[in-house]
Parts: structure tokens; C-alpha cells; sequence
């Protein structure tokens, strides 16, 4: 589908976003809430990455800490051959209108005291040299492609309903024509009907200007229906990352089961059906456990679960997985003494 | 199965009406359905459909103003509940009838611990002295599985996650043996395998507790997984009414048909566009006079402009024990009949 011998558009590697803890009376630094630990990935020209987990596990620090919103602890970002981590303020100002963000809660973000006309000239006010006349030509222009009344130019955000909001928000984010859009949860505050609304504006967007997007949700279902590549993300880590077909029908990462496994289908015989229950709670970002994050919950985990960190590795095509069930570092033999492992029931 | 004794909670032609400024919103219009012992209610819809104000509605939860209820009545036994004094009212709240809020983190109160939040119920509508709520306290926490359940008597609910935190407002619900338990998007807040865990724990209460629950959301995935019978609201009315089966293997009503297309499947086909519903739920400033969803719906002919649909069953039982709509387009008796025969 893509071409192999270009670079992809955005490479992550190695991000890791840690957030200090002070504590006592001297308010010294006593840890970290390590928000992302160690997350690598790339996304190509053209395509939707998916990146999916639950409230906590970091996925929205990965997408602002990609924008360099938030100071990466370490790891380098490097979109279009320059590294975002290591620019100066200056030419990472230059660089902002290639990357932008749609956010979660479009009442949130968007300013109540401008109108919609000021909110999406905005950034080209800020990058452009444009006229006013210039300007408001753009705004009557983004305002047709993401499906918005030129007459509601002059309103102001709380005049809209949600969906319409989350238009606005995505027209000022393709002000300045970026390649890379990072999308937040751009759904998760809207009822059923209006989100499907706005998934198809994203596509056709997509399809339209050729963007790239990361976008960032814990609707699977939704994610499945957007995303080629998936990356699912536990406490800071990713735990697998696949294409959206593989995933779905076969995830790898116990994790990943479970996850799947704890949707519910619109349909009683389908959403009836034995499913995995993990126990208990996500361990706290700050006191991750010593050895796989996942640790404390999988059904699977054996030992050495308990004592190392598995690393993202690919094990099948396509399919990374950090997972010592499927550990390559002895052969083909690490994966059947952890097929051993299972049959024998050696986990609880 | 519920069986066909005399139902828990009975409203017939619930009307509720905000008064503001901007003048009047109908929220609730002309809803009734009945609740049967051990079932579990589904209630769907979107944001603004009516769904929370109508069950808020029954237990006189509302403040008024702005909040009026213009008719209707609830039965819970021989008592109606729009009847009955305000002291009255807060006997059945909390005893007969519990429920369990959308956001635990704000519906528990951050300075008491949830020993006293839990005894509290118990204290007042059981006439427990201290020792007897401690006691059956600790029994509700081990219920509702929360680990160690003596010793976290005396935490807040800051130091708990929101999993748990949901668990112990089942709990509080729980406390007396309610009749009814209402449950207003008790998992929208939760991720999905909390979420999971804690569908799992209410099936398994119900199988020990008997109780009948009402279990409002938006989460059509939640509502398949768990409820006997389904409502769907729409506009502050119930546009369509049947055994959980039916209403996802032969939905009837055009919103309902839509609804269920514009979620994307977890498994099968990948749909390569979403289906959508265009428009907005309506904001209903007067009583319907014609249709609530004639302005989105892809069937909507003239006699929808004029005419408020009633609901009528499709499969020949009475109402609300078998499936009905509120709808002219399928509404047509004789389409009905054949399709029937």
C-alpha cells in the first residue's frame, strides 16, 4: 500500500515522558509519574495510526509530547526528516504548521470570547502574512470543506451544539494545510449519532488533503473503522502494535485479548459470550511494577513476567508485540517453552 | 425471567416540564412503562433524549423549580409516588428505591469515609445502631468483591480507584434491599475492562439478589449484554419498546434502525462508511405535535408533520410486554399483519 523506500512521516523513538513528584518539606524531587516510558513507532505519508488503552496509560501524553506540547524526558520525534525534541523555539515555530491538533472537548478549546471567523484565523494570523480579506476568504473556505454555515461566521463557540464545535476545531486545525494531525479522542464527548458524523468528515478530510493522523482513542470499534495500524498502549508502554485486521481478529498481546474481549458488541449473542476479566486496577504510572507492566493483571504472566520488562519486538509480519510469550531471544524455542507454559497452567 | 405478577414500579403518562427563562422545555412527554419483578430495564438514547429526567423524575429527584411534573403516575406497590408527602418520599429513596449515579467521584462525599456513607442508608431507613451498620457494611463491601472490606471501612473515597469507587456506590444502593435499583450510565465514566467487571458483578448480584433494575445508557454494546427489555427514548418519549432480542434482530423504529448502523462492528465486515444520522436531537420547546424525529428521519412523510405517532405493539400482545413502536411509517396495521402472518 505504501511506498517502502520513503521515509515514513513521523518516527518516534524512544520517547519517554516522565513527570517529576516533589514531595516532603523541602519539595524535593522524591520520583517520577512515568506518564510514557520508552514508546517507539512510525507512521507513514497517508495513513491513520490508531492508538488505543485506557484512561491513564498514556496515550494523550504521547500525542503531546509528539507536538512537543509537553518537554520529552528523552527519545527523539522526527517529523519530515527534523527531530521536534531538539528544535529551537523558533524553528519549531516554523515547523507548527505542519503538525497539528484536534482536542478532545471542543468546549474546552476553543475560546469563548472569539468567533468561530477568529478562532480559524487564528493560526493564520500567527503564520501568515495575509490581509484580513485574504484571511476571511480561508475561513469561508475551511468552513465549507468541514461542513459549516458561512453564516455562522460571526457566532460564538457556545452557540453551537458538540458535533458542530468539533468542527471548528478540526477547520482550525487545517488552517495552515499541516500533513500531520494529531486527534485527541476528537469523539469521545459526542453522542452516538453525531460521532459518525464526524469520523466521515476526518475521512473525507483525509482522503481530500492527503493527512496523516494519529488518532488517539479507547473507542475500539471506532478505531477499527478508522486506523490501518494499530498501537495498544498499557502504562506508558506499547504492548502491541499491528494492522488493524490482524488485531482484531487475532490480538497477540494478552493485553490487547482482554481488551477486545471486554467491548461490548450491539448484539445480545455476541455480547453475551464469556469474556476475559482482568483483576483488579492499573498499577499507579508512578510505581510501575519491576517487571512487565502488565503483570499484576495478565492471566498468563510466568516468571519472568514478574522479574523483566519485555521489549517491543516484531514476531510475526507487520506485528510488535512486548510480550515474553512470544519472546524471539531464544528462537523459535522461547515461544514454545511459553506455549509449554500455558498448556501446563503454570499461571493463575 | 420476570413473570406476569403485578409489576415493581408502574408509570402511567409521566410529564415533565422545565420552566427557564428561554421559556419551556419538554423534557419528559406522556412516558409509560412498567418494571417487573427481577427484570432489567435498558433504557437508550442520546444526550438530551429524556432518559436521566424521566427516572429522576419518579423518585422526585429534580429540584422545582425549575423542574415541574405536569402529570402522571408512578405506582411502587399500592404507593404513588408524585403523591406521597416529601418525608414520605425520602422513606422510599434509599429503602425501596436505590440508584447509582454516572460519576462516582462526585455523587460520594469526599469528607466522610465510606463506612459512614454506607451506614448512613442503613442507619436511617433500617434503625441500625452503630455496631449492626459496621457489621452489615463490611458484608455489602465483601458483596460488591472490594478486597479486605473491614479494613477499608474507614478510607475516603479519594483513595480509591473508580472501579471501585462504582463498587461502593453499588453498595450504598444496595444497602437496604431496594425493590429497584435505578442505574444512570453507572459504567460511562469506567474504561471497558472495569467496565466489564463491573457488568459481570451486577449480572451475578441480580441472580442472588432478585432485584428489579432500571439501567439507563447510551452504550448500545452495555445495553445487549445485559438487559431483559429495552426502551429507546427519543425527544423526551419512548419510540420503541421490546424484549432485547427482538429489538437488535428486528429494530422497527427508523432512529432505532439508524442507531444501530452508526456504530462500527468490533468483528465481521468492516464497513467502509459510516452510516449517519443528519441533524440534531430536537430541542423540544412545546409539546409534540407531530413526530420528534421527523426532521432526521429518511421515512418521514406528511402525516409525520402533523401527527405525534402513538405507541402501537407489532406482534398483537398489549403494551409494553411485547414489542411496540411509535411510529406512522411502520405503523400501518395491515403492513403489521402480514408481516406477522
Amino acid at each position: 500500500m505504501f511506498d517502502a523506500a520513503t521515509a515514513p512521516l513521523v518516527q518516534v523513538d524512544g520517547l519517554k515522558m516522565y513527570f517529576p513528584i516533589y514531595s516532603g518539606i523541602l519539595r524535593r524531587h522524591t520520583g517520577n509519574v512515568k506518564a510514557v516510558d520508552g514508546v517507539s513507532f512510525d507512521i507513514q505519508a497517508g495513513e491513520t495510526l490508531g492508538l488505543v488503552g485506557e484512561s491513564g496509560c498514556g496515550k494523550s501524553t504521547v500525542g503531546r509530547a509528539l507536538l512537543r506540547l509537553y518537554e520529552p524526558t528523552a527519545g527523539a520525534v522526527v517529523i519530515e526528516g527534523e527531530d521536534i525534541a531538539k528544535l529551537t523555539p523558533e524553528a519549531l515555530r516554523r515547523k507548527r504548521p505542519t503538525m497539528q491538533m484536534v482536542f478532545q472537548d471542543p468546549q474546552a478549546s476553543l475560546n469563548p470570547r472569539m468567533t468561530l471567523a477568529d478562532i480559524i484565523s487564528e493560526p493564520l494570523i500567527e503564520h501568515t502574512n495575509w490581509n484580513a480579506d485574504r484571511r476571511l476568504e480561508r475561513v469561508y473556505e475551511l468552513m465549507d470543506a468541514v461542513g459549516l454555515n458561512r453564516r455562522f461566521a460571526n457566532r460564538f463557540p457556545h452557540e453551537f451544539s458538540g458535533g458542530q464545535r468539533q468542527r471548528i476545531g478540526i477547520a482550525r486545525a487545517l488552517a495552515l494545510n499541516p500533513k500531520f494531525i494529531v486527534c485527541d479522542e476528537p469523539i469521545a464527548a459526542l453522542d452516538v449519532s453525531i460521532q459518525a458524523q464526524v469520523v466521515n468528515l476526518l475521512e473525507d478530510l483525509q482522503e481530500k488533503l492527503g493527512l496523516t493522523y494519529l488518532f488517539i482513542s479507547h473507542d475500539l470499534s471506532m478505531v477499527r473503522h478508522i486506523a490501518d495500524r494499530v498501537a495498544v498502549m498499557y502504562l506508558g508502554r506499547i504492548a502491541e502494535l499491528s494492522p488493524r485486521d490482524a488485531l482484531f481478529a487475532k490480538p497477540l498481546h494478552p493485553y490487547a485479548e482482554a481488551l477486545l474481549s471486554a467491548v461490548n458488541e450491539p448484539d445480545p449473542s455476541l455480547a453475551r459470550r464469556p469474556r476475559i476479566i482482568l483483576k483488579g486496577d492499573v498499577p499507579s504510572p508512578a510505581r510501575p511494577p519491576k517487571g512487565c507492566n502488565f503483570s499484576t493483571r495478565c492471566p498468563k504472566a510466568f516468571a519472568r513476567c514478574h522479574e523483566e520488562k519485555p521489549e517491543l519486538q516484531e514476531v510475526e509480519p507487520g506485528r510488535h508485540v512486548a510480550c515474553f510469550l512470544y519472546a524471539s531471544q531464544t528462537g523459535s524455542t522461547g515461544t514454545l517453552e511459553a506455549k509449554e507454559h500455558i498448556q501446563q497452567g503454570e499461571y493463575k | 425471567m420476570p413473570d406476569r405478577a403485578a409489576p415493581v414500579l408502574d408509570v402511567k403518562g409521566l410529564k415533565t416540564v422545565f420552566r427557564t427563562r428561554g421559556g419551556e422545555i419538554h423534557a419528559v412527554n406522556d412516558v409509560s412503562f412498567h418494571l417487573e419483578r427481577g427484570e432489567l430495564l435498558g433504557v437508550v438514547g442520546e444526550s438530551g433524549s429524556g432518559k436521566s429526567v424521566t427516572m429522576m423524575s419518579l423518585i422526585g429527584l429534580l429540584p422545582s423549580p425549575p423542574a415541574e411534573i405536569r402529570s402522571g403516575s408512578v405506582m411502587l406497590g399500592d404507593l404513588d409516588l408524585l403523591k406521597i408527602t416529601p418525608e414520605q418520599l425520602r422513606n422510599v429513596r434509599g429503602d425501596k428505591v436505590g440508584f447509582i449515579f454516572q460519576d462516582p467521584m462526585t455523587s460520594l462525599n469526599p469528607v466522610f469515609n465510606i463506612g459512614f456513607q454506607i451506614a448512613e442508608p442503613l442507619r436511617r431507613h433500617m434503625g441500625m445502631n452503630k455496631a449492626q451498620a459496621k457489621a452489615r457494611a463490611v458484608e455489602l463491601l465483601e458483596l460488591v468483591g472490594i478486597p479486605d472490606a473491614a479494613k477499608r471501612l474507614g478510607d475516603y473515597p479519594h483513595q480509591f480507584s473508580g472501579g471501585m469507587r462504582q463498587r461502593v456506590m453499588i453498595a450504598i444502593a444496595l444497602a437496604c434491599d431496594p425493590d429497584v435499583l435505578i442505574a444512570d450510565e453507572p459504567t460511562t465514566a469506567l474504561d471497558v475492562t472495569i467496565q466489564a467487571q463491573i457488568l459481570e458483578l451486577v449480572k451475578e448480584l441480580r441472580v442472588k439478589l432478585g432485584m428489579a433494575i432500571i439501567w439507563i445508557t447510551h452504550d448500545l454494546g452495555v445495553i445487549a449484554a445485559i438487559a431483559d427489555r429495552v426502551m429507546v427514548m427519543y425527544g423526551g418519549q419512548i419510540v420503541e419498546q421490546a424484549p432485547v432480542k427482538d429489538l437488535f434482530a428486528n429494530p422497527q423504529h427508523p432512529y432505532t434502525r439508524a442507531l444501530l448502523k452508526t456504530i462500527p462492528s468490533l468483528t465481521g465486515v468492516r464497513e467502509k462508511r459510516l452510516q449517519v444520522i443528519e441533524g440534531q436531537p430536537p430541542i423540544m420547546t412545546t409539546a409534540p405535535s407531530a413526530c420528534a424525529f421527523r426532521a432526521r428521519c429518511t421515512h418521514a412523510f406528511d402525516r409525520c408533520e402533523v401527527e405525534n405517532p402513538k405507541r402501537h405493539g407489532i406482534d398483537r400482545l398489549p403494551l409494553g410486554q411485547g414489542h411496540d413502536v411509535a411510529c406512522h411509517w411502520v405503523a400501518a396495521p395491515v403492513s403489521a399483519e402480514t408481516a406477522h402472518v
